[in-house]
């Protein structure tokens, strides 16, 4: 892209030909912006319904492509085919309208996530205030279809996500404002650079503020993307499906894709912002620069960064309940703001008197880093722990032992009954 | 309707460099409208139990990628699940009425498809079919979610069948609209 850039205008060309040229290329990329950015949308919405699946013990779409893959492809051509469907009461130009800020504001902010260290569209000196700006277009067109609908549930639902939005936009701008301060830049590419790959070397494990930071990031940036357990918005059973209730077809598609594709921008900004990006543990940068294995490796650790976070993201989907829309409110401004404001003016401090490099900066790193990890296997022990005390309970086990007389109660009780006396042996006896 | 002429079938062509398919546009178009079959979260009675369980764990419909939607804009297939009254049955021709084209019913159980149970009730529908044109009727009472998995594939068969692109649908034989606009609801 920029070394394009310099070919055309260093091309001893008119000036209107190369400003031909020029557009032919930013359009290009938009293209290939806009694709790209329309496949990992699609793909969230795969990822959703799979996980869904497995959350509910079902098994999820299988039946389009190998494991189902390509279902996203069968619900976008049948979004195209079906009847756009504009009711006689709406705003009609402001309902046309109303999908595309939504597009627009989520698919441009993939222009400046860098994927891999060569792969972004525009390293933007500014690509972090861009992402967080150009993000804030969806509120404009959710707010647009709430109201042009004119229908009291889409007239709610798109209130609801606007007050939401504006709201958790401050916590989430903060949250990522403490790197900001350490890295000294707003490039999306700089702040990676100043990582490192060992996972000591985030920022997350920077300094205990970081870590803390992390959180509210996430907290807010759910609440921001409407996701559970923040989907007031959309909530199904209170709203029929909020600010999207009348749209159907493409339009509807639109709002869908938008919808997933924030999530997994808003993992991408995680994994860049306080997960390394594409950073490679052992291999420095200038060793990086060149190289286009270490290209490849590093596309593929953003992506699997970037899609574990949004496997977390549908996770608190299925395990947490939704909020009533005071304790949102209060949730963000009581908590969340003073929060970050802590957190933004800690680091401040540690900045001004911990020197980087110092003892106690390698202490503060690594002591965070242990914290993190005691976090993830007191996590995991807990996990474990319920797992194993389950066992007292009908699971999948006895299910699977009353196939045969799989709609017999009787024999799907005895199986349970023979599964209880097994439990309550002795160990050595088994 | 050409329902198994060989022609309009999709033709996989394997060679030494790799795969081809070839077929008419609308055949792959009527693979992916049917591989999306969203239905209308709505029902009047017990078979609305019936129905949740066919989204549920035993009978996976998220499978065949059939998921509910909540608002009728959204959804492909409206599924009477249960008995209608004569004070519901405008509701459901509203609903009906609010679906984005293309649309099917299905007329899950016997209340549903004659009234059932209820033939002798003075409040009872006597079939959804008087209210809104159905596709694919479902016995049972109400139908287990196996059944009801089968009469959505059912659907999907019908939907196989559709010539698209020629837009054709109109000329197929569709259900008859029986309460147009207007005609009153005969008891």
């Amino acid at each position: 892209m920029d070394a394009l850039y310099e070919l055309i205008t260093g091309s001893d060309l008119g000036f209107w030909w190369k400003q031909l040229l020029l557009a032919v290329l930013i359009g290009a990329v938009g293209v290939i912006v806009f694709s790209v950015a329309l496949v990992y949308a699609a793909l969230m919405t795969y990822l959703e319904r799979r996980v869904s699946g497995r959350v509910q013990s079902r098994v999820g779409p299988n039946r389009v492509g190998p494991l189902g893959l390509l279902q996203w492809l069968a619900d976008g051509a049948k979004m195209i085919l079906k009847e756009d469907v504009i009711p006689a009461a709406a705003d009609r130009p402001l309902f046309r309208l109303a999908p595309y800020p939504v597009v627009i504001g989520v698919f441009a902010a993939f222009a400046s996530v860098p994927f891999g260290e060569w792969l972004i569209a525009a390293d933007l000196n500014v690509g972090l205030l861009y992402l967080l700006a150009i993000t804030s277009l969806v509120v404009v067109g959710i707010l647009m279809a709430g109201w042009a609908s004119n229908n009291k549930w889409s007239l709610f639902g798109g209130i609801r996500s606007a007050a939401q939005i504006v709201s958790y936009e401050v916590p989430t701008a903060l949250a990522i404002l403490v790197v900001v301060l350490m890295a000294g830049s707003l490039s999306t590419q700089d702040i990676i650079r100043e990582q490192g790959g060992w996972p000591w070397d985030w920022y997350v494990f920077r300094q205990p503020f970081a870590f803390a930071a992390f959180f509210l990031y996430f907290t807010a940036a759910l609440a921001e993307g409407n996701r559970t357990p923040f989907d007031l918005p959309e909530a199904e059973s209170e709203l029929v499906a909020g600010y999207n209730t009348e749209y159907s077809g493409m339009r509807f598609g639109g709002f869908y894709l938008g919808e997933f594709g924030n999530v997994y921008l808003m993992c991408a900004i995680a994994t860049l912002v306080f997960f390394g990006g594409w950073q490679i543990p052992g291999v420095s940068p200038a060793e990086h620069h060149g190289s286009w294995l270490w290209q490849i490796v590093g596309f593929g650790l953003f992506f699997v960064k970037a899609w574990a976070a949004s496997f977390v993201v549908v996770w608190l989907r299925w395990t947490l309940p939704r909020l009533r829309v005071d304790q949102l409110m209060s949730l963000c401004y009581r908590y969340l703001v003073p929060l970050s404001f802590v957190c933004l003016l800690g680091t401040a401090v540690l900045m001004m008197l911990v020197p980087a490099g110092s003892l106690f900066d390698s202490l503060l790193r690594f002591g965070t880093f242990g914290f993190g990890l005691l976090v993830a296997a007191i996590f995991f022990w807990r996990v474990l722990w319920h797992i194993r005390h389950v066992g007292d309970r009908i699971d999948l086990k006895i299910l699977a032992r009353g196939v045969r007389g799989r709609f017999d109660p009787a024999i799907q009780h005895r199986a349970y009954g023979a599964f209880r006396k097994q439990q309550k042996q002795p160990e050595e006896s088994r | 309707m050409t329902t198994d002429k060989p022609e309009r079938e999709l033709v996989v062509e394997a060679g030494p460099e790799g795969g081809l398919v070839v077929g008419p546009i609308d055949r792959l178009l009527n693979l992916a409208r049917k591989h999306s079959l969203w239905y209308m979260l709505f029902g009047t009675a017990c078979c609305a139990i019936e129905l949740m369980q066919t989204g549920g764990p035993r009978t996976d419909a998220d499978r065949f990628g059939m998921v509910f939607r909540s608002t009728p804009r959204q959804a492909d297939v409206m599924l009477l699940a249960g008995t209608i009254t004569y004070k519901m049955a405008s509701r459901v021709r509203l609903l009906y009425e609010q679906m984005a084209e293309y649309r099917y019913v299905i007329a899950m159980g016997s209340c549903a498809s004659t009234g059932g149970l209820f033939q002798g009730s003075y409040a009872v529908v006597k079939g959804g079919d008087l209210i809104v044109p159905v596709d694919v009727y479902l016995p049972g009472c109400p139908p287990r979610p196996e059944a009801l998995v089968e009469g959505l594939m059912l659907v999907q068969q019908k939907m196989e069948r559709e010539p698209w692109l020629k837009k054709a649908h109109g000329k197929l034989p569709q259900p008859v609209d029986p309460w147009p606009e207007g005609a009153e609801l005969h008891r």
